[in-house]
């Protein structure tokens, strides 16, 4: 059975990420949505083509042509993607077209480009690669997902390395229903505490997260990760358990974690999750990073980027601390997120 | 041979039935399923037909007993449908009992409700629910709704490919001892976005969808849904579980040729066939029945008849017929309905017929089985391919 380290990372985020993991993070607590900081795209792509792609397609081409070369490889074993809502700048765009034009004059350029694979496959003619090729689409677990399908790879020895990302896009349109479903705080309603909520629903945002993932550790090696669990449904009192469940199945407690990164989300309906996952944990740093990459269903992608970082580094950036405890040296680290109640996940990762 | 993955219940909805015996009664009586639509009012309607599911949402809805103010999506009531009949069929009382999974997948979610209401969100409160069940997550949230599953659940969304997708992720679980059972399949309701989608891109019929025939006009849209029921060896000799067949084969390759033409070689479905043998463990000679994608588009129907004939270069191709002349194309859910037909070909020793064949294409020597046949069969083959230039093969045995 194989080990699987983090080789390469690369991010689009609300954060200037492009150029490795910040020393410094933009807060903007009035916002309810954050933009995303936009890569030199005419770096990766003729303008033509850009003007062709939508942004989650650039964002994933970008993340993952970073984390490739970070971990210096071409052609990976399989390339596994995670969106909670897939292309819907694309989807948004032939939808509008079907309505307004009564089903008349459609031309099939965003029909084809709104298909939720649409990532995966593009990096997949972009590299000529013909391997294995998945894309998740469920909620706040697409990202982990796909990063439990690749562990099972690892796991039963049939890939030496592995892209995985998660990635999701916002439209205006799509935002606006958002805000009316009560999804995304309303505007002008801030200043946001993301962890002394008050008001239900989130701060926003998109952006693209890509991992290379190896049977080999190198130079570039982030860390190991040890384990991937998503849960649909759980009670939350019964949270901290199944954390801890989690930690014992890969034989672990909670004093052998360093940290713990949570995706306190600032949404006062369901912030209940984190509160007890961050009570069992009182004696131990504790992490929270959608002030600074804001809410998707794969903003748990940038979670896992921080806490790799936070392997690699030994250090806690201050912005993202939640709480004052700190430890010598940082060996394993755990991961929860779950949002509107449901798609919990735990991941472990270790150096 | 490898031993496989073990099915135990199966459950379908489909143009050509309710359940599974309905479905098997239409296959094996030249029950064809493509009719004008009755239920989406698309201005399209008059010049094509689809693989229409003739129940209504509000049928759907009641059967489930779902309250009035529900917000499930066809794609979701379908799934849900489908879900239920395979939990039963695999006698399952208490969902939980095993460390149980779902693994569902779909390539329009709940694109069917946001098309009605896109504009009327922000008038009518009563449908600002559904803005919740546009992702493909929703779908199956609702599924684990109606089953009582609580464990894990994801969703795969790799256009027409997913459900033989889900179908291989589950049995991977399996078989790595993560899940002991999962309930693997799609779902996929007819909408207006695909239907002019599909259109835009010149490659539906104007008339019954003509699988590997040399004049294929295209294919005919449909909707479906179908789930298996997957469990380990040890829950099957524990329980005593009567097993309809195994998931022996399996595999996903990607084209890297376009987003939605397959190369003119079929290069992604050579390797998808050629490395699903290799987990098999068995010949490409060993397989007696090949349920193929056949739907009916000139250049899907020629890449994959080329790598077919590629696979079988100096042996004799199996028996081979797409169903998709009965159900036309449901999209995700296409491996999933045919998944259900290859099981239903080994218990019943029984070849289905390719409908609407006339002329054999002029590119290849490849005529498909056109009556229906019946022999032993102990191994069938279904190959399903998407956008993307994603493709996948899964391998069906007797058990």
């Amino acid at each position: 059975m194989a080990k699987t380290y983090i080789n390469g990372i690369g991010c689009v985020s609300a954060q200037a990420t492009t150029n490795g993991f910040p020393s410094e993070f933009t807060v903007d607590e009035n916002a309810n949505f954050l933009e995303i900081v936009k890569p030199e795209y005419k770096d990766y792509f003729s303008p033509i083509a850009s003007r062709r792609m939508a942004k989650g397609v650039k964002n994933g081409i970008v993340a993952s042509t970073l984390a490739m070369k970070e971990a210096g490889i071409e052609n990976p074993d399989a390339i596994i993607t995670g969106t909670g809502m897939g292309c819907i700048e694309d989807s948004d765009k032939f939808l509008k077209a079907i309505i307004d034009n009564n089903e008349q004059f459609l031309t099939p350029t965003s029909f084809i480009q709104s298909t939720h694979n649409t990532v995966a496959s593009t990096i997949a003619i972009n590299l000529g690669c013909k391997s294995y090729n998945f894309t998740y689409v469920n909620g706040a677990v697409s990202f982990e997902s796909a990063l439990m399908d690749a562990k099972l790879q690892f796991d039963a020895d049939e890939v030496a390395s592995v892209l995985v990302g998660g990635v999701d896009e916002m439209t205006d349109y799509t935002k606006s229903l958002f805000k009316l479903a009560g999804f995304i705080k309303p505007d002008a309603s801030g200043p946001h505490d993301i962890l002394k909520p008050e008001t239900k629903a989130t701060i926003f945002s998109e952006g693209a997260t890509f991992f290379v993932l190896s049977d080999e550790k190198s130079d570039m090696t982030y860390a190991e990760l040890v384990d991937v669990e998503t849960v649909n449904k759980i009670a939350v009192d019964a949270v901290a358990q199944k954390a801890i469940a989690f930690l014992k199945a890969n034989n672990l407690t909670q004093h052998d974690i360093d940290a713990v990164v949570l995706g306190f989300n600032g949404d006062v309906e369901f912030d209940e999750y984190y509160k007890n996952v961050s009570r069992e944990f009182a004696f131990t740093p504790q992490v929270y990073y959608k002030h600074v990459s804001g809410e998707y269903n794969t903003a748990s992608g940038f979670g896992l980027y921080v806490g790799a970082n936070i392997l690699k580094n030994q250090e806690i950036p201050h912005a993202l601390k939640v709480n004052d405890v700190e430890k010598p040296s940082y060996h394993k680290i755990l991961l929860y997120n779950q949002y509107r109640g449901i798609d919990h996940s735990f991941v472990l990762i270790s150096v | 041979m490898n031993r496989g993955v073990a099915i135990t219940g199966m459950g379908i909805i489909s143009a050509i039935g309710n359940n599974v015996e309905e479905n098997f009664h239409a296959l094996t009586n030249s029950g064809k399923g493509i009719s004008k639509t009755g239920n989406i009012d698309t201005v399209h309607k008059d010049e094509i037909m689809f693989g229409e599911i003739k129940k209504s949402n509000d049928d759907l809805a009641s059967e489930l007993g779902l309250p009035q103010n529900h917000n499930f999506t066809r794609t979701a009531l379908l799934g849900a449908y489908a879900a239920k009949q395979a939990v039963a069929d695999a006698g399952i009382s208490d969902i939980n009992q095993y460390k149980t999974g779902l693994i569902n997948s779909t390539s329009v979610g709940g694109m069917d409700t946001t098309e009605k209401h896109y504009y009327e969100y922000f008038e009518d409160p009563e449908t600002v629910k559904f803005i919740a069940a546009h992702d493909g997550g929703d779908v199956s949230q609702k599924i684990t709704e109606i089953i009582g599953l609580e464990g894990f659940v994801t969703t795969i969304s790799t256009a027409c490919s997913s459900a033989a997708n889900a179908i291989m992720l589950g049995a991977r679980m399996i078989k790595a001892g993560k899940l002991d059972r999962v309930i693997v399949g799609g779902t996929d309701g007819l909408a207006k976005f695909t239907i002019n989608g599909f259109k835009t891109l010149m490659i539906l019929t104007d008339t019954y969808n003509t699988p590997f025939d040399n004049d294929r006009k295209g294919l005919n849209l449909g909707e479906a849904a179908a789930f298996l029921v997957l469990e380990s060896d040890e829950i099957v000799e524990k329980e005593g579980k009567k097993v309809l067949a195994r998931v022996t084969g399996y595999a996903n390759a990607n084209d890297a040729f376009h987003q939605t033409a397959s190369s003119e070689n079929g290069e992604g479905a050579f390797l998808a066939m050629q490395k699903a043998f290799k987990v098999a463990d068995l010949d490409p000679t060993q397989i007696d029945y090949i349920n193929v994608h056949g739907t009916a588009t000139p250049n899907n129907d020629l890449s994959e008849g080329r790598a077919v004939a590629r696979i079988y270069e100096g042996n004799d191709v199996p028996d081979f017929s797409s169903t998709k002349a009965f159900t036309g194309h449901t999209l995700a859910a296409a491996a999933a309905i045919e998944a259900v037909y290859s099981v239903l070909a080994i218990r019943n020793g029984v070849v289905f017929p390719n409908l609407n064949f006339k002329t054999k294409m002029s590119e290849i020597d490849l005529v498909p089985q056109t009556e229906l046949k019946y022999k032993n069969i102990n191994h069938v083959l279904s190959n399903s391919f998407g956008f993307g230039g994603n493709c996948s093969t899964v391998i069906f045995s007797k058990n």
